[in-house]
């Protein structure tokens, strides 16, 4: 090593490359954009564990009650076990039947079938709907005295009343959504798919599944992960759907709901409902820092 | 990645000056420093200006123009309030103007919208929930309006009208009855009679059900239906003094008083339409119209679902008599009438104009606007011509009247914490299951400690 390379390290050298107007340039797209997420996205989510610690009602001042909300959640709150077991049940439904169900439709649609855009059509409409007219479509559907389904049959179910089948019920509804959505991932990472692979695959003598699944779909290990997550964020942000049904009771409890009910409206039990928004907190940044972790893994191999 | 631009585009030339790298290092640094305990000291001023809540703001006596924050989004209603204020405008020359807020969203904002820019004047219901605004500093004293206006009204009404201080911060516009509905064509075609006890009603049930009809109409779907059965239950088994102190925290729910509520009700439930957690009032209402359905608890509101049906013949068939006596030592002398009404700002600067139309929202002439237009109403104020009433609202008139207490509806009699996030799971858990009433009696106990403690 000489010493004139020690006197000039090769980062000197970079960084007078920035003039002033770049280094201005520079602070602002990187100030501004760290400036919103911290006022909107990082301010918020520390003042809610702020608030997770205390008793306060929106009006009279604020008390520092230390971990009693987080206590009185895990013993004496009856709706919060529900609510926590009905959002692992919603992430699974989704991850293991409605995605799956959505790749199934993506890979039959992406073969020349006869009128295929009209199929897209069809499975990617209720995508376009909000959640809340999900929920009121479906209420309509299943209403016990007037509802589509008990009328048809003649049955006399109580398909959103009954704790033992709503969150069933409401999940195909949610499910009916979620599939569209997944199969448009899959159909435009099914189109960037290179058929030459296939013919070559072909050639080779595999049949259509060994084809799919051990030449086409470890392609689609981009799409994959935006599945993935997309999965994860609706099986955790779940919410319209319920409270629009009947405000998240019932056997439709989800964390989400519970917060609304806590905060929103008169109740007004902000440090109770930021005790379950902190848990949700919690949780989600479980699936972050494991995602986080395998993707810096895999960029630093 | 070190981002790289590109001299063209930022639009200054390469300077050749170098950069100390000790500078570079502290700039982000600092930044990071400024901007995190900036952000962190602003939320918590935000925070604790929030929780002083709108005291400071000095209210006026002045006679500009106000405006009226109405929760009634419905068009009959809307109207109905568009023409009480144009006549105020009329009689007084005062400037007064209508903001009008969907109904649930009105009272699920009430909190951060009385701490805000509130209307001078708006529409809350009386009571428990009147109170809890009044002590708070956020509702301005009106007892002045109430020396002119007092004569108007009875004694019940004042006192719903009144604040832990002993002043008057309300003016009671509109209220309705929660009673036993049926089709009268339906008890004259089947010959039931109206039971005055207990026994006579489930007497009737039973017969009600070998015709082939469901007794009692009942919906929980919202999980405050389930309020108004639990209330009038709990009113004649244990009397309205016992109903008033269990929901102010006074009494615990897990005694035998409480516990007998229960298992009355359990004995009604059998009774009562299955299915009801699934169902929503206004289905519920419709078992009635229909004539599957024999009796149904509710709220008159329910005559809305009959206004318009076969050719407004079934609004005149619709008739109600009060929930039948339980206890002798109580009778029927309670029942639950909601009261609707307007209350003023603390923070107003034009409390003469508002004062003023607080006080002809208070006489006769107003009131009877209101229940000409929407015929689920009935006007508290005495003295008013009601030759417009509806049988239906002519008796619900007298069976609040005739009524010692009047309970303002288990949601607006208690903290409103405890109704929506405990009561009605609770509730909602019992008509599930109702062998459960000791577990779900504990779980209502161990919260409401917990609640009413803070």
């Amino acid at each position: 090593m000489s010493q004139t390379n020690t006197a000039r390290p090769p980062a000197t050298r970079r960084i007078r490359r920035h003039s002033t107007g770049d280094r201005v340039a520079l602070a602002v797209m990187l100030g501004v954009p760290t400036l919103v997420v911290m006022g909107l996205v990082w301010g918020p989510a520390m003042a809610s564990v702020f608030l997770s610690f205390t008793r306060w009602n929106g009006v009279t001042p604020i008390e520092f009650i230390g971990l009693q909300n987080y206590q009185q959640i895990v013993t004496i709150y009856p709706p919060f076990w529900p609510a926590l077991r009905n959002n692992v049940i919603w992430l699974a439904v989704l991850a293991l039947i409605a995605t799956p169900l959505g790749l199934l439709l993506a890979v039959v649609l992406d073969k020349q079938l006869r009128a295929t855009r009209f199929y897209q059509g069809v499975f990617y409409l209720p995508v376009v709907l909000s959640l809340a007219l999900v929920g009121f479509i479906w209420t309509l559907i299943y209403s016990q005295d007037q509802g589509l389904i008990n009328q048809l049959s003649g049955a006399n179910v109580n398909w959103l009343g009954d704790p033992d089948i709503n969150l069933g019920a409401v999940l195909v509804a949610a499910a009916w959504r979620h599939v569209g959505y997944i199969m448009v991932l899959y159909l435009a990472g099914l189109k960037g798919v290179d058929p030459s692979i296939k013919e070559a695959a072909q050639i080779d003598g595999a049949n259509q599944v060994q084809t799919f699944f051990q030449v086409v779909f470890p392609t689609l290990k981009p799409i994959n992960i935006v599945v993935l997550v997309v999965t994860v964020i609706e099986g955790l942000r779940a919410f319209d759907i319920v409270y629009i049904i009947n405000k998240g009771t019932n056997g439709l409890e989800l964390l989400s709901v519970l917060i609304t009910n806590n905060i929103i409206g008169e109740a007004s039990r902000i440090g109770f409902g930021s005790a379950i928004a902190v848990i949700l907190l919690v949780i989600s940044l479980g699936f972050i820092i494991s995602y986080l972790w395998q993707t810096f893994r895999k960029d630093a191999r | 990645m070190a981002p790289r631009f590109d001299p063209r585009m930022s639009g200054a030339p390469l300077s050749p000056r170098p950069l100390g790298l000790g500078r570079h290092a502290s700039v982000p640094v600092s930044r990071r420093a400024v901007l995190g305990g900036g952000l962190g000291l602003s939320v918590m001023a935000a925070l604790s200006a929030c929780g002083g809540g709108g005291s400071g703001a000095a209210a006026g006596d002045g006679t500009g123009a106000i405006t009226l924050g109405s929760n009634q989004s419905d068009a009959v209603p809307k109207a109905a309030y568009q023409k009480i204020v144009d006549a105020f405008i009329e009689a007084s020359g005062s400037e007064v103007g209508v903001n009008t807020v969907d109904h649930n969203t009105f009272q699920e904002q009430i909190n951060s919208y009385l701490q805000g820019d509130p209307d001078d004047v708006f529409t809350w219901f009386a009571g428990y929930r009147m109170r809890f605004f009044a002590d708070q500093g956020l509702a301005g004293d009106i007892s002045s309006v109430w020396e002119n206006i007092g004569g108007n009204f009875n004694e019940s009404f004042k006192e719903a009208s009144t604040g832990s201080d002993g002043k008057q911060y309300f003016v009671p516009v509109s209220y309705y009855p929660w009673a036993v509905f049926y089709r009268k064509s339906v008890f004259e075609e089947n010959g039931y009679s109206v039971p005055t006890t207990l026994d006579e009603y489930i007497e009737l049930a039973e017969g009600m059900k070998s015709d082939g009809l469901t007794p009692i109409g009942f919906a929980d779907k919202g999980g405050w239906e389930a309020m108004g059965t639990f209330d009038i239950l709990n009113m004649r088994i244990n009397g309205y003094d016992f109903h008033t102190r269990l929901l102010a925290g006074e009494e615990s729910w897990e005694t035998d008083p409480v516990k007998e509520v229960f298992n009355t009700w359990a004995r009604l439930l059998p009774y009562h339409q299955e299915g009801a957690l699934g169902r929503d009032w206004q289905e519920a209402a419709q078992g009635l119209l229909q004539k599957k359905s024999g009796t149904y608890l509710l709220g008159m509101f329910v005559s809305q679902q009959f206004q318009d049906a076969e050719g407004g013949e079934a609004l005149e068939d619709l008739d109600f008599f009060t929930f039948p006596e339980v206890n002798p030592e109580h009778g029927t002398d309670s029942i639950d009438a909601p009261i609707d009404g307007f209350m003023m700002s603390a923070q107003t600067q034009n409390a003469g104009t508002a004062k003023a139309l607080l006080e002809f929202l208070g006489t006769p002439e107003a009131q009877k606007v209101n229940t000409d237009a929407d015929k689920g109403l009935v006007a508290p104020v005495n003295g008013m011509d009601t030759s417009g009433y509806t049988a239906l609202q002519q008796k619900a008139s007298e069976v609040v009247g005739e009524a010692a207490h009047i309970a303002q509806f288990l949601d607006r009699d208690t903290r409103p914490d405890f109704a929506s996030t405990v009561m009605i799971p609770s509730l909602q858990a019992f008509i599930r299951e109702p062998g459960n009433i000791d577990s779900v009696l504990a779980d209502i106990e161990a919260q409401k400690k917990a609640i009413f403690a803070g």
